[in-house]
C-alpha cells in the first residue's frame, strides 16, 4: 500500500470557524458572478457547505501537489457549479485568490465551466451531467488495481440524477465492491426550470441509492458537523448522502428563487448580500 | 478477427500491467484465458455502456491503459458522448474496439450494423481511427494503440474473415500497407473489405486494368502524403469500405480532394448507401444488395477508368 497524503495545510478547528469559511467562499461565489455576468449563482451556493466540509475536515490531499498519485479524488459532477469549487480551491492555498478574478474573462484561467487541467485540484471538465460518476468509478477501481489507499468523492445535483449514466454507475457500485466511492447529492430541490419533484420522481432518493446497493442517509446540507460525520462513514459498500439543500442558500433574496438560476447580480445586490453575510 | 483480439490484449496484458480489459457484457468465453491470467484487470460492466466508457476515461486518468470492448454501434454511437468528452475532450488513452463493423452482423438488423461510426468517430479531436484489413493487422493494430498515447477507434469484423497477410508487415499508425502492386488504378480498401477488393483487382487483370491495392488502414489521421502520390499517379483511385459513402474512408478522402486543384485521378466512393438494411439475411447477402461484391467494385472501377481515358 502506498502511504496516503495527510491534510498538511492547517485547517481551522472549530465548527464556527468553519460557518466563517464558508460565508467568505459564498462571498467570493457572489462577488465572481456579478463581475463576470455569470449564470448558475444559486446552484454554486446550495452546494458550499458540502465543499467547505468535504476540504477542510475528509480529504486526504495537499494543495501543494494537486496531481499527487495518493491523493483523494474530488469530483464536482455537477460543472455549472464550479465557481463555488474555484472558490473553495483558492480559499485552501491551491491557487492564488486573485485568480478568481479571471473566472470567465477572455483568456483567462478559469473558464465559465471548466476545462481539463484549467486550475489545480479541478480532476475533470464537467458541465454535461452524468459524467462525473462514471468517470470516479474507473478513478477508485483505479486505486484497486494500483493498491492504492485513495478515496474518491462525487457531488452531484438533484437535477443530474435525471441522467440515466448516473444509475448505470449506482448499479455497478455495489456489484465491484467499491467501497471507496462517497456520492453526495445537492438536493436543493429545483433544476434549471422547475422544482424537480414536478419533473422526474426523485424521491424518496436516499431509499433509491439504496436499493442500488448503497449506504445511503440524509441529512442537513448546511450543518457542516453533520455533513462531516456522514462524509466520514465507511462500510463495505459504497456510500450516499442525500444533502437538502436549499438553492441560493446563505442570501436571503436568493434562496429558494429559481430566478438565480440564471441571473447575476448587480453592484447593488452584491454589496447587500455582502453585508448578510457578515463580510463587510 | 475478434478471436485475434482476444489473444493479442492477452499477450499485451500479461507484458503490462496498466492494460485494464472492459467488456459491454459480451464475448462468451472469448476472454477466459485472459480472466485466468490477468482477473483483476477484466471488468464485465454489463449492458450499460455509458457508464462503462465513462469508466475507461477514469482508469486511463488514473494512469492505466483500459481497452473497451462490445459491438461497434454500442461502444460508438450509444456512448458518443462519453467518447467525446470524457476521453476525446481529456485526450486520455482509451483503446476502443468494436466488433462486428460494418455488416458483420447483418442478420441482427441495423441496430447491430454499423456503417456511420468512421464518420461519427473521426470528426472527434484527439481520435485515432483503424480499420485493419484481416486478424493479422488487428494484432498489429492493437499492439500500435497500446503504444499510442492518446485515444484510438480500432473497427475489427467477427469470424472468419479471410488472412491476407502470410506475414506481418510492418504496421505504422498513419501508414497505408501497399499489398499489391499496379500501374493504372488505386484500390484504397479499409478494413474487411478488402479481400474483396483484392479480388476486385484480379478481375480487373483480366480485363487489362493494372490495379494497386491498398489496405489504408488509418482513417484518421489521413496520409495526406501518400494520397497526393496516389492521386497523382494512377487514372482512378476508389475508396472501398463497409461503412456509408457518407463520412468515412471515402467522405475523408473526398475532403482532402476538395481542398486541392484538380487532379489527375477522378475518384469513386464505394461504401453502403445512405439507407438502413431491412431485410433478412446474412452479410454476404447483404453486401450483394448493396454491391459490396467484387464484381460490382471492379465494374465502377473499370466504368471509371474509361470514362478517364475517354
Amino acid at each position: 500500500m502506498q502511504p496516503s497524503v495527510e491534510t498538511v495545510a492547517p485547517a481551522p478547528e472549530t465548527a464556527g470557524d468553519l460557518d466563517a469559511v464558508a460565508r467568505r467562499v459564498r462571498g467570493r461565489i457572489i462577488e465572481m458572478s456579478q463581475r463576470a455576468g455569470t449564470a448558475h449563482l444559486a446552484s454554486a451556493l446550495s452546494c458550499v457547505d458540502i465543499l467547505v466540509a468535504t476540504y477542510w475536515r475528509i480529504l486526504r490531499h495537499d494543495p501543494a501537489r494537486p496531481d499527487a498519485p495518493e491523493r483523494d479524488r474530488f469530483i464536482l459532477s455537477k460543472g455549472h457549479a464550479i465557481s463555488a469549487l474555484y472558490a473553495v480551491l483558492a480559499e485552501r492555498g491551491y491557487f492564488a485568490p486573485e485568480l478568481l478574478a479571471t473566472y470567465n474573462q477572455d483568456g483567462g484561467s478559469l473558464p465559465e465551466q471548466p476545462s481539463p487541467g484549467c486550475a489545480p485540484g479541478v480532476e475533470l471538465a464537467t458541465g454535461s451531467l452524468g459524467h462525473g460518476l462514471p468517470v470516479g468509478l474507473g478513478m477508485a477501481l483505479a486505486a484497486r488495481i494500483q493498491r492504492r489507499d485513495y478515496r474518491v468523492y462525487v457531488v452531484l445535483s438533484d437535477g443530474e440524477c435525471n441522467e440515466g449514466s448516473v444509475w448505470e454507475a449506482a448499479m455497478m457500485a455495489p456489484a465491484q465492491k467499491l467501497n471507496n466511492v462517497t456520492v453526495v447529492v445537492d438536493f436543493n430541490k429545483w433544476q434549471a426550470t422547475g422544482r424537480s419533484e414536478e419533473i422526474m420522481s426523485l424521491a424518496p432518493l436516499a431509499d433509491k441509492w439504496r436499493a442500488f446497493g448503497w449506504d445511503a442517509c440524509d441529512v442537513d446540507g448546511h450543518d457542516i458537523e453533520a455533513l462531516v460525520e456522514a462524509l466520514a462513514r465507511r462500510g463495505e459498500r459504497p456510500q450516499a448522502i442525500i444533502a437538502h439543500t436549499v438553492k441560493g442558500k446563505g442570501v436571503s433574496f436568493m434562496e429558494d428563487d429559481n430566478n438565480w438560476h440564471y441571473r447575476s447580480p448587480n453592484a447593488a445586490e452584491l454589496e447587500m448580500a455582502r453585508q448578510e453575510l457578515g463580510l463587510l | 478477427m475478434r478471436n485475434a483480439f482476444a489473444a493479442e490484449i492477452t499477450a499485451l496484458a500479461a507484458q503490462d500491467e496498466r492494460v485494464v480489459l472492459l467488456s459491454g457484457d459480451i464475448g462468451n468465453r472469448l476472454f477466459d484465458r485472459y480472466k485466468a491470467q490477468c482477473d483483476g484487470r477484466f471488468f464485465n460492466c454489463g449492458v450499460a455502456e455509458a457508464n462503462m466508457m465513462g469508466m475507461a476515461a477514469g482508469l486511463a486518468m488514473s494512469g492505466l491503459r483500459p481497452v473497451v470492448y462490445t459491438i461497434t454501434p454500442f461502444t460508438t454511437t450509444r456512448c458518443l458522448e462519453q467518447i467525446r468528452v470524457d476521453v476525446c475532450y481529456h485526450n486520455v488513452p482509451v483503446t476502443i474496439v468494436g466488433t462486428g463493423a460494418g455488416l458483420s452482423y447483418a442478420s441482427l438488423g441495423a441496430t447491430h450494423h454499423s456503417c456511420e461510426d468512421i464518420a461519427f468517430l473521426r470528426a472527434l479531436p484527439h481520435m485515432t481511427v483503424l480499420c485493419p484489413a484481416d486478424a493479422v493487422e488487428v494484432r498489429l493494430a492493437v499492439r500500435a494503440a497500446l503504444a499510442h498515447e492518446g485515444p484510438v477507434y480500432i473497427r475489427i469484423g467477427k469470424k472468419g474473415e479471410p488472412v491476407i497477410h502470410q506475414s506481418e508487415p510492418e504496421f505504422v499508425i498513419g501508414q497505408p500497407i501497399v499489398l499489391r502492386e499496379g500501374d493504372d488504378v488505386c484500390l484504397l480498401g479499409t478494413g474487411n473489405m478488402l479481400p474483396l477488393a483484392l479480388q476486385a483487382a484480379d478481375l480487373l487483370d483480366e480485363r487489362g486494368l493494372s490495379a494497386q491495392v491498398v489496405s489504408f488502414h488509418t482513417v484518421k489521421p489521413l496520409n495526406e502524403a501518400f494520397l497526393s502520390a496516389v492521386f497523382a499517379r494512377f487514372a482512378c483511385v476508389a475508396t472501398i469500405e463497409e461503412h456509408s459513402v457518407i463520412g468515412g474512408l471515402g467522405g475523408a478522402v473526398a475532403e482532402w480532394l476538395a481542398d486541392r486543384a484538380s487532379q489527375k485521378a477522378r475518384l469513386c466512393r464505394i461504401g453502403t448507401p445512405d439507407e438502413f438494411f431491412h431485410e433478412a439475411g446474412e452479410q454476404e447477402y447483404a453486401r450483394h444488395i448493396w454491391g459490396l461484391t467484387s464484381e460490382n467494385i471492379a465494374a465502377r472501377v473499370e466504368a471509371l477508368a474509361k470514362g478517364a481515358r475517354s
